[in-house]
């Protein structure tokens, strides 16, 4: 197994505290892992992006141009990310952000409005955590209870009262394909 | 002074010694030029240093400037600095040895020129360090250019016609803006072109340092008025008049900020 | 077996050198090696030493310098701009022989550039980096384990050797996150005696020590050239460090160091599954080079493509080292991009007939 992934949107999204979250239930799993931000001087609101790598054997690069999986939360990532995922991969995008829907056919495509259903959970900052999980329904590269143990470490110690509803969304958005 | 007759060197040992050379000097001429406060300073900083008897625990940092060989002279551990960088030194060595004594010893173009951003910022933090500041109002080592304290009107090499205050800005007053700093514990103008002034130097020293040693928060600072006998193109007595005449009325001696009275 | 952590690289390094001993960090605030910075100021105090935020790179050379001069573990961190800035600190420091740890998180260049990572800095790195003949020992990560590692390796050397030790990375590889195990090491088993040199104070009247870069007569300084090159012959001969991959049967092959190393390897392994005989040289140690093995590589190689993040640096390096007729091209890229596998496969293509 070698997963090479990307998570892209506006800062404040979750963007990459979610890419982070993935890497760490990797480790937990004795995977070889790597998290590699885009890094701008704009603290909020600018686009962000982070490559994971999950992977059985040595991560050699961590520099790749094209991916098994894009995660894309606003339009600009999906512009950019869309043509980069490869004949196969997977991509899902948060659909309240997206005018313009991906046309690709050679992929498989998943419109996800985890806004909506992050509000349905009560706390809108789980969107990304609804995302993650319908991502992990298709590939389950790690299980819940690691992502669970690396958000525990994303997460900083004063928001670990957060962590049953960020819980709660990742099984939310685990059902929310099929 | 009369001669002393009947003196030979059979009888020196039964001599009383009212006065000797601290062995904190090393035992060498320095290479200052003849009349050069420089001299005058570094045996008051050792005779500090011995009456305190902190041999011990004391380092210094001489950067460059006439002074840049002060460890040939004062007998003490030493380190040499990058022009103007003498304070940031010193701060590397004090908060890792928080219980040494630290002191620098810097010429005006060295604190006040090129390093002005760390004379500023190590005593902004209140760095418990002796900033020894010589301002002699001319780059003595480069031969003679004006500093940022020379005082208006003063020929240099480049000054030729005279520092003209519109187009080389003004003599700074370096040490009233450290007076302001919160970080500034004791701040002191001085000078040593009389007998008088050099035995109040010494005291202003000592007392700098005893500030260290008693570990009191910030930084002490003793400005000295001294001369360039070269670099003025003056005799050793003329440039000591110069300083009591012209210079003194525009760097006024005293202190420029006290400690403040313990309750 | 250490317990895997996933860290930033900037975080693994500042870790490290903690671990390692370290008694004073000056750094000053620069992207993309804040981190490192602000690891310093959460952790260290707490574990033995001190951190000063500087008032400029300037300043905070300066007190490693003064910091390193009393014998102690002392370090700093910056990036591209910042390394400039610290060069005459660097050269006096090289000079008077005081040991510390520097680590360049390089951002591409030239002026105020990008934020972005790149290896535009390896000349400086390499060749010296300010004024007067010297070298340092210049070690070139490719891994947040190896920022780690690389780190304890720093100080020893620099204690060993009396210079300052360059980690010379990259934006990416400070920012990104890998697992990493610290090694066991206990300071007290490496630490050096530096007691006949440092300034500390004439403890019990013992003789004067003092530090200086300063030496008027042209006898004496030439003493004192001769003796650091020699010290850096000996470095040459003892420290020379290099990863090869693959090198036996190949007759292609790839030197890269640092972060396009990564790629390099990537792209060797997407051209093997094509059939080509492709192997990997990546120097650890960027001074001193690599060139021998170089040398005796290349005598059987078609050709050999250097991979690097600028507009071509380290190339010279390997064609300095290369004693015979086999062809050195280049790809790099610039300005904070990175050299991409598939790109790297394509420049390999060109060169292999």
């Amino acid at each position: 197994m070698n997963e090479e992934l990307i998570v892209a949107g506006f800062g404040g999204q979750g963007v990459l505290s979610m890419g982070m979250t993935l890497a760490y239930a990797g480790m937990v799993e004795d995977k070889q892992v790597a998290w590699i931000p885009s890094y701008g001087p704009e603290m909020r609101g600018g686009t962000a992006n982070c490559t994971v790598i999950v992977s059985d054997t040595n991560v050699s690069s961590p520099i790749i141009s094209s991916y098994d999986t894009a995660i894309v939360l606003n339009q600009p990532s999906l512009e950019k990310f869309e043509p980069k995922v490869k004949p196969g991969g997977i991509l899902i995008y948060e659909s309240n952000n997206i005018l313009n829907p991906p046309k690709r056919t050679d992929i498989e495509v998943y419109s996800i409005p985890a806004n909506v259903e992050a509000d349905k959970i009560g706390n809108k900052k789980t969107m990304n955590m609804i995302i993650l999980g319908a991502f992990l329904s298709k590939k389950p590269l790690v299980s819940k209870e690691s992502i669970m143990e690396g958000l525990s470490k994303v997460l900083p110690e004063r928001n670990h009262h957060l962590l049953p509803i960020n819980e709660k969304a990742l099984k939310h958005g685990m059902a929310l394909i099929n | 002074m009369s001669t002393a007759e009947g003196i030979t060197c059979e009888n020196l040992d039964q001599m009383e010694t009212i006065f000797e050379r601290t062995h904190i000097l090393h035992e060498t001429p320095t290479s200052y030029c003849p009349g050069c406060g420089h001299s005058v300073v570094h045996r008051l900083i050792m005779e500090v240093v011995e009456e305190l008897d902190i041999l011990g625990d004391t380092i210094g940092v001489a950067p460059v400037g006439c002074s840049v060989f002060a460890y040939n002279f004062m007998n003490v551990d030493m380190q040499q600095a990058a022009h103007g960088r003498a304070t940031a030194v010193a701060t590397g060595i004090k908060r890792v040895l928080p219980n040494k004594i630290v002191f620098t010893y810097q010429g005006d173009g060295d604190l006040a020129a090129i390093g002005t951003a760390e004379t500023i910022h190590t005593i902004n933090r209140g760095e418990n360090i002796v900033i020894i500041f010589i301002n002699n109002g001319i780059y003595g080592m480069t031969g003679g250019q004006m500093a940022p304290t020379t005082l208006e009107g003063d020929v240099t090499s480049t000054t030729p016609d005279g520092r003209d205050i519109f187009r080389q800005g003004h003599p700074i007053k370096i040490s009233e803006m450290i007076a302001i700093l919160d970080g500034a514990y004791y701040v002191t103008r001085q000078a040593v072109n009389s007998a008088k002034t050099v035995r109040k130097c010494k005291k202003a020293l000592k007392q700098a340092f005893q500030n260290q040693l008693d570990g009191k928060g910030g930084t002490n600072y003793v400005e000295i008025v001294s001369n360039c006998p070269s670099g003025w193109k003056m005799t050793p007595i003329a440039s000591n008049e110069k300083i009591n005449q012209e210079i003194l009325d525009y760097y006024p001696l005293g202190d420029l900020k006290l400690p403040p009275k313990e309750a | 077996m250490a317990k895997k952590l996933l860290m930033k690289g900037n975080e693994a390094l500042a870790e490290a050198a903690i671990r390692a001993g370290v008694k004073g960090y000056f750094g000053y605030p620069i992207t993309p090696q804040s981190e490192l910075l602000e690891y310093m100021a959460t952790n260290l105090e707490a574990r033995g030493g001190v951190f000063v935020q500087a008032e400029s790179e300037v300043a905070a050379i300066n007190m490693v310098y003064g910091a390193s001069g009393t014998g102690k573990r002392v370090m700093t961190s910056t990036s591209s701009p910042g390394y400039s800035l610290m060069q005459e600190g660097i050269s006096y420091m090289a000079c008077a022989e005081l040991p510390c740890l520097l680590v360049n998180v390089v951002r591409g260049g030239p002026g105020l550039g990008t934020i972005q990572p790149s290896q535009g800095d390896y000349f400086q790195a390499v060749k010296g980096g300010g004024h007067g003949d010297y070298k340092l020992i210049v070690l070139a990560p490719n891994s947040v384990q190896e920022m780690a590692n690389f780190t304890f390796l720093g100080f020893d050397l620099a204690d060993k050797y009396r210079l300052p030790v360059l980690i010379l990375a990259d934006g990416a590889l400070g920012q990104m996150m890998e697992s990493v195990e610290f090694p066991e090491y206990n300071p007290e088993e490496h630490l050096v005696d530096h007691s006949a040199w440092a300034t500390t104070g004439r403890v019990d009247g013992r003789p004067q020590n003092y530090i200086t870069s300063l030496h008027l007569l042209s006898e004496k300084m030439e003493e004192i050239n001769v003796h650091l090159q020699n010290k850096y012959k000996e470095i040459q001969k003892n420290e020379t460090r290099c990863e090869t991959i693959n090198t036996n049967d190949a007759d292609l092959l790839i030197v890269s160091f640092g972060l396009s190393a990564r790629s390099s390897q990537k792209a060797m392994e997407l051209s093997r599954e094509e059939g080509m005989k492709v192997g990997l040289i990546r120097p650890i140690t960027v001074f001193p080079f690599p060139s021998d093995i170089i040398n005796e590589l290349s005598k059987k190689a078609k050709g050999v493509l250097v991979v690097e993040m600028n507009a071509g640096q380290m190339v010279e390096d390997v064609r300095l080292s290369i004693k015979n007729d086999t062809p050195v091209a280049f790809y790099g890229r610039m300005g904070g991009m990175i050299p991409q596998p598939d790109d790297i496969v394509n420049e390999l293509k060109k060169i292999k007939d």
